[in-house]
C-alpha cells in the first residue's frame, strides 16, 4: 500500500510529507529525523521534478521505490511505495485528495497549502490509514474535520458522524432540511472529433456528464430516467407499435456509463434503472460515452496551399449544423502556423481574427452563431526562409464552442423523488434541467 | 547538504523560543507553538529536542491540538523510545474515551508508533477496540492489526488478533469488512504458506455482499482479494462473475480495473461454448474504452493493462481500434502506449485506417514517438501481408521527407520487410541507396549494408557503396563492422571478378587490424571458406534465411498469465512480475490463472499446491526463516537456523494441516542443490556412452569371511531390482541368507526375502534378484544415492554400502503434460536451477532423446534455436519429486549443456515426509 505521501512546490521543496510506512526510502531510524525521509524525498526531486527531460511516465521507479505523481498547476503530489500496490487506486486516490483539498480551501496552490498544512495533515490522517484509503467523501469529512474543534458534540451527534463515515450511505447525512425542495440537473457534454482534411470522420465521440445539484430534505430516494435505447426498446415492446417506432428514433445508444457511488450498480445491471439516494449539494451523478449518431455542431473545411517556399495560403470555412433557432457561443477556431512565420494577413467575414505569434496560431473568435450558417476566414502567411530540412508538422485545426443542446441526443425523461418519511412528494420538488454541449478535442487535420 | 546544515544552525535559537511557548499557560499559544513545530518538522528541521515539551501538551480536550501532538509523536517516537513511553498512559486513557472519534484516533496513532516497548501496551486497548460497539473504531482497529503485525508478527499471532480479524469479515458494517479484508490480505502476503485468508464459498458470499455496500476503496480491497480465490467449478465461477460485473459501471477506474482482473481470471474457468462466456467478453469492452477518458495518468495505467488484455484475449477489443488513435494533446506516455496497442490490434479489416494514422504520426514532433510510428508501419507490413505494399510505399514517402531519424528508422524496418517478403519489393533499393550518406546510427547503417550485400547483384555500384563504408572501418561500431564484412563477402561471391581486391581488404581489416574477437573469428572463417571451398562458402554465406516471425514484443505466455492476475497493480504497469521490484517476501509468490494446469488428473494435486491462493513454491533462501516464524517459537530471528533439536520438533509437526505446504516448500529448497546436481548428473551422464551399469563388487571376500557379493541395480517393467551374484570363496558351505537395508534417502527396501534356495558350496556362485520397493523408511544419505546393506548368512552378518544410479528411480509416469511442464518451468525460482555440461557425447538430439526415454527421462518438447536443439525433459522420482531438464545439443559439438530444475509437485505420504524433513533440516 501507499508508503508515504508528499506534496512539493515547483522548486521541489517539500510542503507536506506524511510517511505511513517505514519501508520507503529510509532504513536507519537512529539517525535524526531531519535526515530520515530525505532519501525518498530527494530521489523524487532529483529524478522527476528537476529532470531535464519532459516526464515520460507518471510512474517512476527509482532504486526499487515507486513514485506516482500528479501535477496540479505547479504543485506536485507524489505517492511513494515499495510494494506491488494497486496503481489505478493510487492515482484515483491522488485525484480524490486534490478534490478534497479543493473542497476545503479552494485552489491548490503553494500559498493555500502552506496556510492549511495543519488541516491537510488532519485530512491525510483521516483518509489514508497505513496507506489504505478510507472514506474520502467531502460531505462526510466536513462533518467532523472542521478546524474548529468539535467539543460541543453530543453523544448522538458523535455516533451519527461515525455511522455516516463508515455506513452504507457515507455520502449523505441524516436530518437535512430545506424549506424549498429543489434540484438542478445539468447535462454537460463534450463532443470530440478528429476529421481528415477530406471531411471524413476519423473518430468522434461524446463524453457526457450528468451533474446534479440537490437541495432535498431527508433521505430521498431518486430515480433517474433518460432516453437510453435499451430501456426505450424494452418499453417499446409493450407499447403500441407506431409509438415504438417514434421513440426508437429519439433514443440514443449509450456505449458505456459509470456512476457515482450512490447509484445502486447491481440494480442498473439487472434492470438498467438508475436509482440512488443523492449526496447533498453538487455532485456528478453519472458519466457516459456515446459514439453513434452524434450531432457534430460544426464542420471545419480547411484549405492550405503552399505557394513556393515562403508563403502559405490558408482558407477555412466553418458551417454550423443544428437548428437555426439555436445559438452557439464562444466559438474559437485555432489555425496553427509554422514556426518560421514572419507575417500574417487575415480577412474574415465574421468575428475577429488575430495572429498570435507566441502561440504559433491564428485565433479566430466569433461570439455567437446561429444554426445552419456558414462563415469563412482566409489568411496569407509569409514564411522566413529556413534551411531546416524538417517539414512543418501541420498540427490540426482545433475548435472551441458551446451549444445549448446535447450533441449525443441525450434527453432527460424524468427524475422522480420519493421521500416516504417526510411529507413532500415528487410534485413538490422544483426541478431544473439544462443541456450544454461543449467542444472537447475538436480537430480537423489540414 | 550545505542548506541542511544552515537549517539546523538557525534552528537552535528557534527551538529555545518554541520551548518557552510550548510550556505557556495559554491554550492558544500552545497550539500555535505545536503548529510551528510541525511546520519545521515538515521542511526537515530536527525538532526532536522538544519531545518532552510536546508530549506535555498531549493531555488536552482540544481534539485539534491532540491530533497535532499525535502527529509529532508518530514522527519522533522511534528516535526517542524511552520518552515515548510517557505517552502510553494518555493513549490507553484515550482508547476508553466516550467519544468514538477519539478512541479511534488513539488506536490509529498507537499503531503508527513503531516502538517495541509500546506495542505491548497496545494489545489490550486494541483488543477492546476490535470489539468496540462503534463501527468507526472497529474499522480503524482492523487496520491497526496490520500495523502491529508489521512491527511484531509473533505478538499478533500470540494475542489471537488474527482470529478476531477473521471474525470481522462477518461484521455488519461494510467498511469494517473491507478494512479487515485489506489487513488480512496484507498479512497473508507476508506468509505465503499460511491459510489466513481461508476463502471458501461462504466467505466469498459475504465479501460479495459487502461489495455492494462499501466505499469505493473498500470495493477495491474486496475485489483484489477475490482475485486470489480459485472457484471450484465453472458454475461457481460464473455466479461470482455475474455479481462482479455491475462494478464495471463504477466511476472509480480502480474499481473497474480490479473487477476486470477478477473477470479475466475467472473467465479461464468458463467453457468457451457457454453463452455467458460470450456475453462477458462483450461486457468487458465498453468499460475498458471508458477508462481512456479518465485523467492521463489513469489512462496510462489503463493502457498498460489493456496491452496485456489484448495479448491474452484479442477478441475483446478487436473492433475498438479507433479509440486508440492518438490525440494531438495526449501526453507522450499515453501516445506511446496507444501506438503499441494499435499495432497489436491491426488486422486486415482495419489496416487502411491504421496506416493513415501512422503516417500522420510520423510527422509529429516527439522523436521517440515518430520513430515508434515508423517502426509500427514496418510491423504492420509484416503482420498483415495484404498491406505490405501500401506500407512500403508509405515508408518510401517518409524517406522522401529526408528527416534524418525518420529515414533511418524506415530503412531498419524495410530490411525486415525484405526478409519477410523476399524478391518482392527490391525495386525500392535505388531510393534507399540515395540516402546512404545521411545514415549516422549504427542500426540503420548496418541495415543498409545488409540490404546492399543481400541484393548486390541488382545494385550496379554495390562495390562502390560498400567501399565507401570501408574507409572508416575502425570507427564503426561492431554491429556495422560485422555486417560490412558479411556484405562484402556476399558481394564477392556474387561478383567475384571485380571485387577481389575489396574482399581482401576487408578480410585483412577484420583479421589483422581488429582486436574484436567476434569480428576476427568471422573474418578467419570467411577467409578459410573462401580459400578452401568457394562452393561451400556460397552455401554458407548465401544460405536461405529462416522467415521472421510476425509478432514481436509479445510477453511470454507464463509471464502474461501472471501479469493478468496482477491487473491494476504496479506489476501490470511495469510489465514485470512483482518479485522483480518488490523486496523481501512480499509479492514473490507467483500467481497463476486457474485452469491452465489442471488437465491431467495425476498432476491434480500438484496444481492444487501451486495454485492454492497464497501460492506456494516460494523462492529464496529466506524461506527457511519464514517457516520458522510460522511454525516454531522464535519469531523475529530470520538469521541462522536454530540447532538440530528444533529440527526434530519440526519433524513432529502436524503434517496434515498447514505444515504440508511448508514441507513441500522446504524440501524444494533443500533438495534442489542435493538432487539436481548429484543425482541427475550420473543419470544424464548415461548419454556419454561409457556409463554402463556393469556389475560392481560391493562386498569383497576379504571382508566377509569368504562371501563375495557383486551386483547391479536395474529397473525392469517398473520394478527396481537389485541383481546380485553371491560367490562363496570360503571353504565351508553357506546357508540361511537374509538381507536388510538401512534407512535411505528414497525409502528403498526389499520387497521380499532374498531368494537363495540352495546352500552355497565353496567356489560356487549364485545369482539372486531382489525386487525393491520404495515405501521403506526414509533418511537422508550422503551421498544421496547411498545404500547401506546388511547381509546375513549362517556365518555372520556383513555390512556394505553401495550406490544406486538415480535413473533407476525414474518412474514410468514421469511424462509431464506439455502445458503443465511449460507453466511449471517458468514458475520455478532460479535458485532451484543448476547447470552442467556433459562432455564427449556423440549422439544427435533424437538419438539422445530415445536413449533417455529408455531411462524414463521423457522429452516433452523440442525446439531448435540457432542450430541448437533444445530438449525439454521431465522425470519423476519414485518419491514424487519432479525434475525438469533442458538439454541443449549443439550439432557437431559433443558437449551438452543441461539445466535442471527441481520441482516438488506431489505430496508425500505423511510419515515418510516427516522423516525426510527432519533429516534434511539437520543437514542444513
Amino acid at each position: 500500500m501507499i508508503g508515504g505521501l508528499f506534496i512539493y512546490n515547483h522548486k521541489g521543496e517539500v510542503l507536506i510529507s506524511r510517511v505511513y510506512r517505514d519501508d520507503i526510502g529510509y532504513v536507519s531510524m537512529e539517525q535524526s529525523f531531519g535526515w530520515k525521509m530525505r532519501n525518498a524525498v530527494d530521489a523524487f526531486r532529483v529524478n522527476v521534478i528537476h529532470a531535464r527531460q519532459q516526464v515520460r511516465s507518471p510512474v517512476t521507479n527509482i532504486a526499487r521505490t515507486s513514485f506516482f505523481h500528479v501535477k496540479r498547476s505547479n504543485i506536485w503530489l507524489a505517492a511513494v511505495t515499495k510494494q506491488n500496490v494497486n496503481a489505478a487506486m493510487v492515482f484515483e486516490f491522488l485525484y480524490k485528495m486534490c478534490d478534497v483539498m479543493t473542497a476545503y480551501f479552494g485552489k491548490i496552490s503553494e500559498e493555500n497549502i502552506k496556510n492549511n498544512f495543519v488541516l491537510i495533515y488532519e485530512l491525510l490522517d483521516e483518509i489514508l490509514d497505513f496507506g489504505y484509503p478510507q472514506n474520502s467523501e467531502t460531505g462526510a469529512l466536513k462533518t467532523f474535520i472542521t478546524q474548529q474543534g468539535i467539543k460541543g458534540q453530543t453523544k448522538e451527534e458523535q455516533s451519527q458522524i461515525t455511522s455516516q463515515v463508515t455506513g452504507q450511505i457515507g455520502w449523505r447525512r441524516e436530518g437535512i432540511k430545506y424549506r424549498r425542495n429543489e434540484l438542478f440537473l445539468d447535462v454537460l457534454e463534450s463532443v470530440n472529433l478528429l476529421m481528415s482534411p477530406q471531411g471524413q470522420v476519423l473518430s468522434a465521440h461524446v463524453s457526457g456528464r450528468v451533474v446534479m445539484k440537490s437541495y432535498l430534505s431527508g433521505m430521498p430516494e431518486c430515480k433517474f430516467g433518460m432516453n437510453d435505447k435499451i430501456v426505450i426498446d424494452k418499453q417499446g415492446k409493450g407499447a403500441a407499435s407506431d409509438d415504438a417506432g417514434k421513440s426508437g428514433k429519439q433514443s440514443i445508444a449509450i456505449d458505456d456509463c459509470t456512476f457515482h457511488q450512490c447509484v445502486r450498480l447491481s440494480k442498473f445491471d439487472s434492470e438498467r434503472s438508475i436509482s440512488f439516494i443523492p449526496p447533498d449539494g453538487e455532485y456528478e451523478l453519472m458519466r457516459y460515452r456515446t459514439t453513434k449518431d452524434i450531432i457534430l455542431p460544426f464542420r471545419v473545411i480547411p484549405l492550405v496551399r503552399e505557394v513556393g517556399r515562403t508563403k502559405l495560403e490558408v482558407k477555412v470555412v466553418i458551417k454550423s449544423n443544428f437548428k437555426p433557432s439555436l445559438l452557439a457561443q464562444k466559438i474559437e477556431v485555432r489555425i496553427p502556423t509554422p514556426l518560421n512565420t514572419s507575417g500574417v494577413q487575415v480577412i474574415c467575414m465574421k468575428g475577429k481574427a488575430k495572429y498570435k505569434a507566441s502561440e504559433n496560431a491564428i485565433v479566430w473568435k466569433i461570439k455567437r452563431m446561429a444554426g445552419m450558417k456558414e462563415s469563412q476566414i482566409s489568411a496569407e502567411i509569409e514564411l522566413l526562409p529556413t534551411n531546416d530540412k524538417k517539414k512543418w508538422a501541420r498540427p490540426p485545426i482545433s475548435m472551441n464552442f458551446e451549444v445549448p443542446f446535447a450533441p449525443s441526443g441525450l434527453k432527460v425523461r424524468y427524475l422522480k423523488v420519493f421521500e416516504s418519511k417526510l411529507n413532500y412528494s415528487d410534485h413538490d420538488v422544483i426541478k431544473w434541467v439544462r443541456y450544454i454541449g461543449r467542444s472537447g478535442i475538436y480537430e480537423t487535420r489540414c | 547538504m550545505m542548506c541542511d546544515f544552515l537549517f539546523s544552525l538557525v534552528c537552535t535559537g528557534e527551538i529555545f523560543e518554541l520551548k518557552a511557548e510550548l510550556n505557556s499557560d495559554k491554550k492558544e499559544k500552545k497550539k500555535e507553538a505545536v503548529k510551528k513545530v510541525i511546520a519545521s518538522m515538515t521542511v526537515g528541521k530536527d525538532v526532536s529536542a522538544l519531545f518532552p515539551d510536546v508530549v506535555n501538551c498531549m493531555q488536552t480536550d482540544n481534539l485539534e491540538l491532540k491530533k497535532l501532538v499525535y502527529l509529532y509523536l508518530m514522527n519522533y517516537a522511534k528516535s526517542q523510545p524511552d520518552m515515548a513511553i510517557m505517552a502510553v498512559n494518555t493513549f490507553v486513557k484515550d482508547c476508553e474515551d466516550p467519544n468514538p472519534l477519539i478512541r479511534a484516533l488513539a488506536v490509529r496513532t498507537m499503531g503508527c508508533i513503531r516502538v517495541d516497548k509500546i506495542t505491548e501496551y497496545l494489545c489490550e486497548p486494541l483488543r477492546k477496540c476490535l470489539k468496540d460497539e462503534d463501527p468507526y473504531v472497529r474499522k480503524t482497529a482492523a487496520v491497526c492489526v496490520a500495523k502491529l503485525h508489521d512491527i511484531n508478527a509473533q505478538l499478533v499471532e500470540d494475542q489471537g488478533f488474527l482470529d478476531t480479524l477473521k471474525d470481522l469479515i462477518s461484521d455488519s458494517n461494510p467498511m469494517v469488512v473491507a478494512n479487515a479484508v485489506a489487513a488480512l490480505s496484507e498479512i497473508a502476503e507476508s506468509h505465503p504458506n499460511s491459510n489466513l485468508l481461508d476463502l471458501n464459498p461462504q466467505t466469498i458470499n459475504k465479501l460479495l455482499t459487502a461489495l455492494n455496500e462499501c466505499t469505493e476503496w473498500g470495493q477495491i480491497f474486496i475485489l483484489d482479494c477475490l482475485a486470489n480465490y480459485t472457484p471450484r467449478d465453472d458454475r461457481e465461477s460464473q455466479s461470482i462473475c455475474e455479481r462482479v460485473t455491475p462494478r464495471l459501471s463504477h466511476a472509480n477506474s480502480a474499481v473497474v480495473l480490479s473487477a476486470v482482473k477478477v473477470l479475466m481470471k475467472f473467465m479461464e474457468m468458463l467453457p468457451k461454448d457457454l453463452d455467458y462466456y460470450g456475453t462477458l467478453l462483450k461486457k468487458l469492452a465498453p468499460p475498458l474504452v471508458t477508462l481512456l477518458s479518465a485523467e492521463p495518468e489513469l489512462q496510462y495505467v489503463a493502457l498498460r493493462n489493456i496491452n496485456l488484455i489484448v495479448q491474452r484475449r484479442p477478441e475483446i477489443l478487436k473492433h475498438e481500434m479507433k479509440v486508440f488513435f492518438v490525440k494531438y494533446n495526449d501526453p507522450i506516455y499515453v501516445k506511446l502506449e496507444k501506438l503499441d496497442i494499435m499495432i497489436r490490434l491491426a488486422s486486415q479489416a482495419n489496416i487502411a485506417q491504421v496506416l493513415a494514422e501512422l503516417k500522420e504520426y510520423a510527422t509529429e514532433v516527439d522523436v521517440d514517438f515518430v520513430r515508434k510510428a515508423v517502426r509500427a508501419i514496418g510491423r504492420c507490413a509484416i503482420k498483415v501481408e495484404q498491406s505490405a505494399e501500401r506500407c512500403v510505399s508509405t515508408l518510401l514517402d517518409l524517406i522522401q521527407t529526408k528527416v534524418n531519424y525518420v529515414v533511418q528508422e524506415a530503412i531498419v524496418v524495410i530490411k525486415d520487410i525484405f526478409r519477410k517478403y523476399p524478391n518482392k519489393y527490391e525495386s525500392v533499393i535505388a531510393t534507399l541507396c540515395e540516402n546512404l550518406d545521411s545514415l549516422d546510427e549504427p542500426e540503420a547503417r548496418a541495415a543498409m549494408i545488409w540490404i546492399v550485400g543481400e541484393y548486390a547483384e541488382r545494385i550496379d555500384n554495390a562495390d562502390e557503396l560498400l567501399e565507401s563504408f570501408l574507409e572508416g572501418f575502425h570507427d564503426e561500431s561492431t554491429q556495422v563492422q560485422l555486417q560490412l564484412l558479411t556484405a562484402i563477402v556476399k558481394l564477392f561471391l556474387k561478383k567475384p571478378t571485380e571485387t577481389q581486391e575489396l574482399v581482401q581488404q576487408v578480410l585483412s581489416l577484420a583479421t589483422q587490424d581488429s582486436d574484436n574477437p567476434d569480428l576476427r573469428d568471422r573474418g578467419y572463417i570467411y577467409w578459410r571458406l573462401l580459400s578452401t571451398d568457394p562452393v561451400a562458402a556460397k552455401e554458407v554465406v548465401l544460405a536461405e534465411k529462416p522467415l521472421i516471425s510476425e509478432e514481436t514484443d509479445l510477453i511470454e505466455p507464463t509471464l502474461l498469465e501472471e501479469l493478468i492476475c496482477h491487473i491494476g497493480t504496479l506489476a501490470s504497469v511495469y510489465h514485470k512480475p512483482p518479485s522483480a521490484f518488490v523486496e523481501g517476501s512480499r509479492g514473490v509468490q507467483h500467481k497463476r490463472l486457474p485452469g491452465s494446469s489442471v488437465e491431467s488428473p495425476d498432476t491434480g494435486s500438484a496444481a492444487g499446491v501451486s495454485e492454492a491462493p497464497p501460492a506456494v513454491i516460494p523462492s529464496q533462501g529466506d524461506l527457511l526463516g519464514d517457516l520458522l516464524n510460522l511454525d516454531l517459537t522464535p519469531p523475529t530471528t530470520t538469521g541462522p537456523p536454530p540447532p538440530a533439536s528444533s529440527g526434530m520438533q519440526m519433524g513432529a509437526m502436524d503434517l496434515l494441516g498447514g505444515g504440508l505446504d511448508s514441507l513441500v516448500g522446504l524440501l524444494n529448497t533443500v533438495l534442489s542443490e542435493a538432487v539436481s546436481l548429484r543425482c541427475v548428473i550420473p543419470a544424464l551422464q548415461n548419454l556419454s556412452s561409457h556409463y554402463t551399469t556393469c556389475c560392481q563388487v560391493w562386498l569383497p571376500a576379504m571382508k566377509a569371511k569368504g562371501l563375495e557379493i557383486s551386483g547391479t541395480f536395474v529397473r525392469r517393467a517398473g520394478v527396481i531390482q537389485m541383481e546380485m551374484t553371491l560367490t562363496n570363496k570360503a571353504m565351508s558351505v553357506m546357508t540361511d541368507f537374509a538381507i536388510q537395508f538401512n534407512r535411505n534417502s528414497f525409502g528403498l527396501a526389499p520387497a521380499g526375502p532374498l531368494q537363495v534356495l540352495t546352500p552355497l558350496s565353496p567356489n560356487q556362485s549364485i545369482e539372486a534378484a531382489l525386487p525393491l520397493s520404495t515405501v521403506g523408511p526414509v533418511m537422508k544419505m550422503e551421498p544421496l544415492n547411498n545404500l547401506q546393506v546388511a547381509v546375513k548368512n549362517n556365518i555372520d552378518v556383513f555390512y556394505f554400502s553401495c550406490q544406486y544410479p538415480i535413473s533407476m528411480l525414474f518412474a514410468e509416469d514421469g511424462k509431464m503434460e506439455r502445458q503443465v511442464f511449460l507453466a511449471t518451468w517458468k514458475d520455478i525460482p532460479n535458485d532451484n536451477e543448476s547447470q552442467f555440461q556433459i562432455k564427449d557425447c556423440h549422439l544427435n538430439s533424437d538419438a539422445a532423446s530415445n536413449k533417455l526415454q529408455g531411462s524414463n527421462i521423457f522429452t516433452i518438447a523440442k525446439r531448435t534455436v540457432e542450430g541448437q536443439d533444445m530438449l525439454y525433459q521431465s522425470m519423476k522420482l519414485t518419491n514424487g519429486i519432479w525434475v525438469l531438464a533442458e538439454l541443449r545439443v549443439q550439432a557437431g559439438n559433443p558437449n551438452y549443456t543441461v539445466s535442471t530444475v527441481l520441482v516438488v509437485l506431489a505430496v508425500f505420504k505423511s510419515c515418510a515426509g516427516a522423516a525426510v524433513i527432519t533429516i534434511y533440516y539437520q543437514k542444513k
